[in-house]
């Protein structure tokens, strides 16, 4: 059923369908509207065999999740920035006990100083934790990937935690026509969630165990190899989803126009931008392609290699900064193309919601190509250091 | 041989029990059994569980479990009637200049 409707809702609606059994969250801009709507469904009884319990911050919410997810829970929170940082320290454990808790990050810059706005400094801050992430160009994307998410996350082979990305105030309040899902489409795509080992009286077990040296590392492999299988799991479920839904949204890439000479890589709502500003480079005679990447963890370092093989050039367009070093997608995948002799140009930009106009864009990344614009921060204005 | 391993560490009941911790501290407790009154104080305070009130020679007296006590002197602060003394143990009694 097709409607115009705004991001968090395509979110919440597809929240619904999956038949959580514990939501619980802590109120932050601009993800609040997901749980407000959520709440406003459990209030009305759309939601059965649910509770939703409020928090008294992130960090309780996210301890209630990682309690209910042991005790065999389906279960969901959303958060951003301040509060995704404030959850760190209990999601590194619910990753390390393995608890396939679905989290939606919408994507917000980090204090100081205080911004609201969109950037993707929050989950770059929470990339090694051992949590899946997937980052969505739009609103269907966001709806669509909810059922994929917990179908991922719960698989045996996983149980990973999964962080879904989506920009905040880009997706989540911008109106878009979303085909919502109908519930026996997510029934028969979702199996009941139903672990073998969870909290009971009835068979006491402990989880996220104390592990001395002579048994820690194990664990850790164990991680490991879980996102490694994880890789090749998702792909699976991209493909059945494609099936079960008609929408295709790709592998852990997408490839636009894989014959070209130079290439844009991007992730989130950017890369919509992206399309049409190669679109318009290719009409004026520039051979350029487009990368958008989906999954950051596991990273699909094979698939990069295999699309970006013959690549002359590529330019990466970051939203966060590892400072000290540089934007945080660049550091990966030129980590990725280790041996490979592509040029690799990144430019950090939009960070706090800086606006990217389409023909900025356009020029920084044609004259990327010309040789003209080297790495770096683009679009601030320049300054000098004062102290008030 | 390949060892068997619980995903997310997740533990049955009293495994713990096969974490020996008694080779933790530097020093252990140990009760003066004539001063002892076995009142329970210590067991009720000792973190780790490791002492236990048991009859021995016709008397109740508090016994340290050596293969858990980590030495950490609670029992020897709570004791009122100054039946519990730490120790150091052999392997530290070193000269260090």
């Amino acid at each position: 059923m097709k409607k115009v409707v705004r991001g968090f809702y395509s979110v919440a609606y597809a929240v619904k369908l999956c038949k959580p059994n514990i939501i619980c969250a802590y109120p932050i801009t601009p993800q609040t509207e997901i749980v407000e709507n959520l709440a406003l469904m459990y209030a009305n009884g759309e939601l059965e065999n649910c509770k939703y319990i409020t928090a008294e911050s992130e960090f309780a919410a996210a301890s209630i999740l990682v309690g209910a997810s042991a005790a065999g829970a389906r279960t969901f929170t959303a958060t951003c920035s301040q509060g995704l940082i404030l959850m760190s320290e209990v999601l590194f454990n619910a990753a390390g006990m393995r608890l396939p808790i679905v989290i939606v990050n919408t994507n917000r810059a980090l204090s100081a100083p205080l911004s609201i706005w969109n950037d993707l400094q929050d989950s770059m801050a929470l990339r090694d934790a051992g949590i899946i992430q997937v980052y969505v160009e739009n609103n269907q994307e966001a709806h669509d990937m909810v059922p994929q998410a917990y179908k991922i996350a719960e698989d045996k082979r996983v149980r990973l935690p999964f962080m879904i990305c989506m920009d905040g105030y880009k997706l989540t309040h911008a109106y878009e026509p979303v085909d919502l899902l109908d519930q026996n489409v997510v029934d028969s795509f979702l199996p009941p969630y139903s672990p073998e080992v969870y909290l009971t009286t009835k068979k006491p077990v402990a989880f996220g165990c104390y592990a001395p040296p002579h048994i820690y590392m194990e664990f850790r492999v164990a991680m490991q190899r879980a996102m490694e299988r994880a890789k090749e799991i998702m792909e699976k479920v991209f493909a059945d989803w494609a099936e079960v839904s008609g929408r295709n949204w790709g592998g852990h890439l997408e490839v636009v126009y894989p014959d070209s000479k130079n290439f844009v890589i991007a992730m989130g709502s950017i890369v919509g931008l992206l399309r049409k500003v190669v679109e318009e480079l290719r009409n004026e005679g520039i051979s350029v392609g487009l990368v958008k990447l989906r999954t950051f963890r596991p990273f699909p370092v094979q698939e990069l290699r295999k699309s970006l093989e013959n690549a002359e050039k590529i330019i990466v367009i970051d939203r966060s900064v590892s400072f000290g070093y540089e934007g945080n997608l660049s550091i990966e995948l030129k980590s990725a193309l280790y041996g490979m002799s592509p040029e690799v140009i990144s430019f950090i930009l939009g960070l706090g919601g800086r606006d990217v106009p389409k023909d900025f864009l356009k020029e920084l990344v044609k004259n990327a190509i010309l040789g003209k614009e080297k790495s770096g921060f683009k679009g601030f204005k320049e300054f000098e250091e004062v102290i008030p | 041989m390949k060892i068997r391993l619980n995903i997310g560490a997740i533990s049955e009941p009293l495994q713990s029990e096969q974490f020996k911790t008694g080779d933790w501290g530097t020093e252990w407790s140990f009760v003066d059994r004539e001063k002892c009154t076995a009142c329970r104080v210590c067991e009720q305070f000792c973190p780790d569980g490791c002492i236990e009130v048991k009859e021995i020679e016709g008397k109740e007296v508090a016994v340290v479990d050596h293969n858990y006590c980590k030495g950490c002197g609670v029992c020897a602060s709570v004791c009122r009637y100054g039946a519990i003394k730490m120790e150091l143990k052999e392997l530290f009694k070193v000269d260090v200049c």
